[in-house]
């Protein structure tokens, strides 16, 4: 392993896009040049950006790297922080262990693989409802509204026991946590109504359960669960959250990639068994999480040639990470063929996507689905017109208007 | 070879289950892995060697005949 060689220079993190596919421009060059580069973050503190898929993989398996990220920088804004906020209980993805690992501990059962795959009727079935919707509709649509966003929205309703009536509060208040540019109060304000609405939620289900996440979790048997509503209220926003937002933008931003990759299109729609291949293939490509992964170094560390001190935060940037040319042979190829199983796009080490198996079956439901009945689908406006979603934390495209022959 | 495991560290993510199911499960009880066949024969030591490279946590080693003991 060479050593590396960071510049003295802290740069901000590359946020400009040349494709709509491939990652901001100058990851390349920094992966090549200095893999682990100094970063510079808007709050003015000097940190570090790693671009390559071993160091990358590396420091999210390293416990001297925490995610308790209430004193990291972010690399694109302040985490809008008010005095005396408390960190959000249950919320495991800003915990360590073994803190984190009690709450995964009390929700791995329900995302297993076997149990995933029994979903896979009812996810079918949702898909192609939406498709028969599209169908009456006829064209254009926004694939967004009609496909991408209601799909994975319906399954974790579905799976956690929230009422799906509700879905046009919790994806706004959503949309507002994730948007870059929102101002300090309106993320104050979206970030209480979804609390209030969770907190409520589960009184609910403590006075009515149903058969679904929320209420086994309230009325487990395992002793050792004994969550409090504000534990609960936390968990269930994150899966929430996660449930909804992650895969509706794979789904959108993949279906754009497919579009205009007609020939990898063409693949998916002939070779049904390559679609296991292609999930993974497009997780890697497009690696939404588009900011990178926040840690901070709990003590001073050697790491890969350099001195991290304790206090600095660290970006694990995966999306660079999933296009190394060390670990992928022509990484900024999409192609549905190859063998991608080893991308990071879900992370790497404790924190590894806890519903990435719902992910991948919403999406091996739904991109075939979706080519099979729509043979002639394709975008409704040129290419450099679909909106990018280069303003909110995960990316993909806010509309994405396809048209077919009727 | 012979397949050994950490299930201390184990998160359930699944990968093991997914890329290597002849050779891994997961408990419906706490989601954590469940080795099917420790022993696995020659033909599947590629899928052995795969869910150790994804595991993301390092739960699985993979321990060719001569360090079996």
């Amino acid at each position: 392993m060479s050593v590396a060689s960071p510049t003295p220079f802290p740069a901000p993190l590359p946020t400009r896009r040349g494709c709509p596919f491939d990652p901001p421009d100058g990851y390349g060059e920094l992966r090549r040049d200095r893999p682990i580069s100094r970063l510079a973050f808007p709050d003015g503190k000097i940190g570090w950006l790693l671009t390559r898929y071993e160091d990358v993989r590396a420091v999210l398996e390293d416990v001297r790297f925490s995610s308790d990220r209430r004193h990291a920088s972010s690399p694109v804004r302040a985490f809008p922080v008010r005095d005396g906020d408390p960190r959000i209980p249950g919320s495991l993805i800003g915990m360590d262990p073994p803190e984190h690992t009690r709450y995964r501990r009390l929700v791995t059962r329900w995302f297993t693989v076997r149990r995933m795959r029994g979903l896979a009727p009812r996810i079918e079935r949702i898909v192609a409802d939406h498709l028969d919707a599209m169908e009456r509709t006829g064209p254009p649509v926004d694939l967004v509204e009609a496909f991408a966003r209601p799909i994975p929205s319906l399954v974790i309703c579905e799976l956690l026991g929230v009422p799906y009536a509700e879905r046009a509060d919790f994806q706004r208040w959503t949309a507002t946590l994730f948007r870059l540019d929102e101002p300090k109060e309106s993320v104050y304000a979206a970030r209480d109504a979804l609390w209030d609405y969770m907190r409520s939620l589960v009184t609910v289900k403590r006075q009515l359960p149903d058969d679904a996440l929320l209420s086994q979790l309230i009325h487990s048997e395992d002793p050792s669960a004994g969550l409090t509503n504000q534990e609960l209220t936390g968990l269930g926003q994150l899966l929430l959250i996660a449930g909804h937002e992650t895969t509706a933008n794979m789904l959108a931003l993949g279906t754009f990639a497919l579009l205009c990759h007609p020939e990898q299109a063409h693949t998916l729609r002939t070779r049904p068994d390559l679609v296991d291949n292609a999930v993974e293939e497009l997780l890697r490509y497009l690696t939404i999480v588009q900011f990178g992964v926040v840690r901070v170094a709990r003590e001073d560390i050697e790491f890969a040639g350099v001195r991290i001190l304790q206090g600095e935060t660290v970006v694990a940037s995966i999306a660079a990470a999933n296009r190394d040319p060390e670990r992928f042979a022509d990484p900024d190829e999409l192609d549905i063929t190859r063998s991608a199983a080893h991308h990071i796009a879900f992370g790497h080490g404790v924190h590894q996507c806890l519903g990435q198996q719902l992910a991948r079956m919403e999406m091996r439901a739904g991109y075939p689905a979706l080519f099979q009945r729509f043979p002639s689908l394709r975008l409704a406006v040129p290419a450099d017109q679909v909106p990018l979603r280069d303003d909110m934390f995960i990316y993909g495209v806010h509309r994405l208007p396809v048209t077919w022959q009727g | 070879m012979r397949i050994r495991i950490d299930r201390g560290r184990c998160q359930g993510a699944g990968q093991c289950a997914l890329n290597a199911p002849e050779l891994f499960d997961q408990s419906d009880d706490d989601g954590l892995v469940v080795v099917l066949d420790d022993r696995p024969p020659p033909a599947l030591r590629h899928k052995a060697r795969l869910a150790e490279q994804l595991c993301p946590n390092s739960v699985i080693r993979v321990l060719e005949a001569e360090d079996d003991g």
